[in-house]
């Protein structure tokens, strides 16, 4: 009996008991569409980490205000503190003392309401210098940005975002050159941002009002120089790590720190996304472990009802191996059925595995990037699951004799 | 006389059953040649089936030799046991033993599918296995839409579709009313006519009557072998 004939049995056997056979996939359809999806969301999310932070910029270093540690031992907040200052931009900015430093922004970020017309709009309010765009990949779709001297003066003029310049002005109308006011300051548009395009980034990158620093600082009334983030772009990629070097031991020397006292961290775009995928990771595998648990429950399910089903075919047992079917043909018939079961129930949790990855982004707002190299590993674990799981009742049905298989009633 | 298609001599069967021993058959000679007809009878219990489970080659000898068609079938490994089956014998059993999931046809080739045969062979095979047996117009019919007696037609068809030394009938009318038993029974007579040999086991006299030749056993050991029948 060759294999065609052997598999023409089991697709047989698998057809006469429909319900049966859909109820015995049923735990490795379940099994294979959640592995498929949580691999998927896994690396969605992934995905979309990456993008958002490759959005930022290139060979971007971020200098954040770091956790302080006041004289009482008590570590204030990631971010709380207002230890970075205009001056430490300056001092990064100055190629004597960070040669590897290609362009600095410094930020200063806060929020207020915007004035066009009778229009109202509350947005995030970003004070930085002429550099930004470029040290944060971005540009300008209309008008120009601010230049050094309108940052040195301190000039009533503003960037407005692709988001909240069409919030405030309506859609023929260009914005620039128009008046918007902050708290009764009149600020005139002279540039819109592009669209940042990403739309995993959501709409914060694309809703925002870019001032020059000196003037934000003045219309939020902030008479220090502190500022939130300061952003440095490398000379290039290979000297990122230079460049790292070169601002922490500026900036600890200027703030008269040490390392384990430091007021300020640095990171790079590589460790932003390796911190976010560290997290995502460890879901990923607790999610794919309960999955994986479940493809075992679902192989079990398997081998319980092809011992039920040696059992309940006993006597089909007995007439196949009197008509002269071997040990060696009715194991591999009972193996090829248990593996297709396998096969069949990972087909069918790969296409729901597949319609849910279509689905589940607009329930859940998560992007679900699917792998062909999950999808063939789901595929070759649900075979292996059939057939590892059907090699015992396999394995009794060959050994029945004849003779007891066909007497029994 | 031809040479004998079943020759055993000799043959001894102990079934054990932890230390408790019990011989169902003490020494059986006998010798059934091509194109006999032959009935074995005996009441329950006198070693009847463990007889036809040694002919029909499911079980193997304690003590003895059996040749069939030639071949020393005793001392076989139940694979080689199941291809001699597959080549040298066909079934037809009581209880019928057809596979319900499938029309009658497909019941009559699955001999011809453990043998190797191709599949455009097989259904031509088995039609005329069945239009041999008076079933040429149910070939598409699953058992269940069969009488009993056009199902056990199905499965002296399926005996038949191998062309098998032996045909080796176990109370083959044991389930059969009269007008079907008589039917089957005629079936046998016709194929004995055409030259095959059979064996035919049973406890009913009247079915024993239709062979030539009559094996009567009892308590392990062959106590009459007659010949019978007018012909």
């Amino acid at each position: 009996m060759n294999w065609r004939e052997t598999f023409r049995t089991a697709t047989d056997a698998v057809r006469a008991h429909r319900l049966r056979s859909l109820l015995t996939m049923l735990g490795i359809v379940i099994g294979i569409s959640s592995v498929i999806l949580t691999v998927g969301l896994g690396q969605g999310a992934q995905d979309k980490v990456k993008d958002q932070i490759s959005a930022l910029g290139s060979n971007l270093l971020i200098v954040s205000p770091g956790s302080s540690t006041s004289s009482s031992g008590v570590r204030g907040g990631f971010g709380s503190s207002t230890t970075l200052t205009l001056q430490d931009a300056q001092s990064i900015g100055d190629r004597a003392v960070v040669p590897d430093a290609d362009k600095v922004a410094p930020v200063s970020s806060g929020s207020a309401s915007l004035t066009a017309g009778q229009t109202n709009w509350t947005t995030s309010v970003v004070g930085t210098t002429a550099a930004w765009p470029e040290v944060r990949a971005r540009s300008v779709s209309e008008g120009r940005f601010f230049t050094s001297a309108e940052v040195t003066s301190a000039a009533n003029v503003v960037v407005l975002g692709a988001d909240t310049a069409s919030e405030l002005f309506a859609t023929p109308q260009s914005p620039v050159g128009q008046q918007v006011s902050v708290d009764g300051t009149p600020l005139t548009v002279i540039g819109v941002l592009a669209s940042s395009g990403s739309s995993s980034t959501g709409s914060s990158e694309d809703d925002q009002a870019i001032l020059p620093i000196s003037a934000q600082k003045r219309l939020t009334g902030s008479t220090t120089s502190a500022v939130s983030t300061i952003y440095v772009e490398a000379t290039s990629g290979s000297t990122l790590s230079a460049a790292y070097q070169e601002i922490n031991a500026l900036l600890l020397n200027a703030h008269g720190v040490t390392a384990s006292t430091a007021d300020f961290s640095i990171s790079t775009q590589d460790s932003l996304v390796e911190t976010a995928n560290s997290t995502n990771k460890t879901l990923t595998v607790l999610l794919g472990g309960i999955a994986a648990i479940s493809l075992l429950v679902g192989g079990i399910g398997v081998m319980n009802i092809m011992l039920v089903s040696v059992t309940e075919r006993i006597r089909e047992i007995g007439l196949r191996k009197a008509l002269g079917a071997t040990p060696a043909v009715i194991r591999r018939q009972f193996l090829v059925e248990a593996s297709l079961l396998g096969l069949c129930g990972g087909v069918i949790g790969v296409v729901i595995g597949y319609v849910g990855s279509f689905v589940l982004p607009s329930l859940i707002d998560q992007p679900v990037s699917l792998s062909t190299l999950a999808t063939c590993a789901a595929l070759g674990t649900s075979l292996a699951l059939g057939i590892g799981f059907g090699v015992y009742p396999a394995s009794r049905a060959a050994r029945l004799t004849p003779i007891d298989a066909l007497r029994s009633e | 006389m031809n040479a004998p298609v079943v020759d055993l001599s000799g043959v001894r069967k102990t079934y054990r059953s932890g230390s408790i021993e019990f011989e169902a058959l003490r020494g059986i000679d006998m010798q059934i040649a091509g194109g006999e007809y032959v009935a074995v009878i005996g009441p329950s219990g006198s070693g009847k089936s463990t007889l036809m489970n040694l002919l029909g080659c499911l079980d193997t000898p304690t003590e003895g030799t059996y040749l069939l068609g030639g071949e020393d079938v005793s001392r076989m490994t139940e694979a080689q046991l199941a291809e001699v089956r597959n080549r040298r014998i066909g079934f037809v059993f009581q209880q019928f033993h057809l596979l319900s999931s499938l029309p009658a046809w497909r019941n009559v080739e699955l001999p011809l599918v453990y043998a190797g045969v191709p599949r455009a062979d097989r259904r031509d095979r088995a039609v005329a296995a069945l239009e041999k047996v008076g079933l040429g117009d149910r070939v598409e019919n699953r058992p269940g839409e069969l009488s009993g007696g056009q199902q056990q037609r199905v499965a002296v068809a399926r005996a038949l579709v191998t062309e098998p030394d032996i045909i080796l009938a176990d109370e083959p009318t044991g389930n059969l009313d009269s007008g079907s038993t008589e039917a089957v029974l005629g079936l046998l007579e016709e194929l004995h006519g055409s030259g095959r040999t059979i064996v035919l086991i049973t406890h009913e006299h009247d079915v024993a009557a239709q062979a030539d030749r009559n094996l009567v056993i009892r308590d392990g050991l062959i106590t009459d072998d007659r010949l019978v029948g007018a012909r």
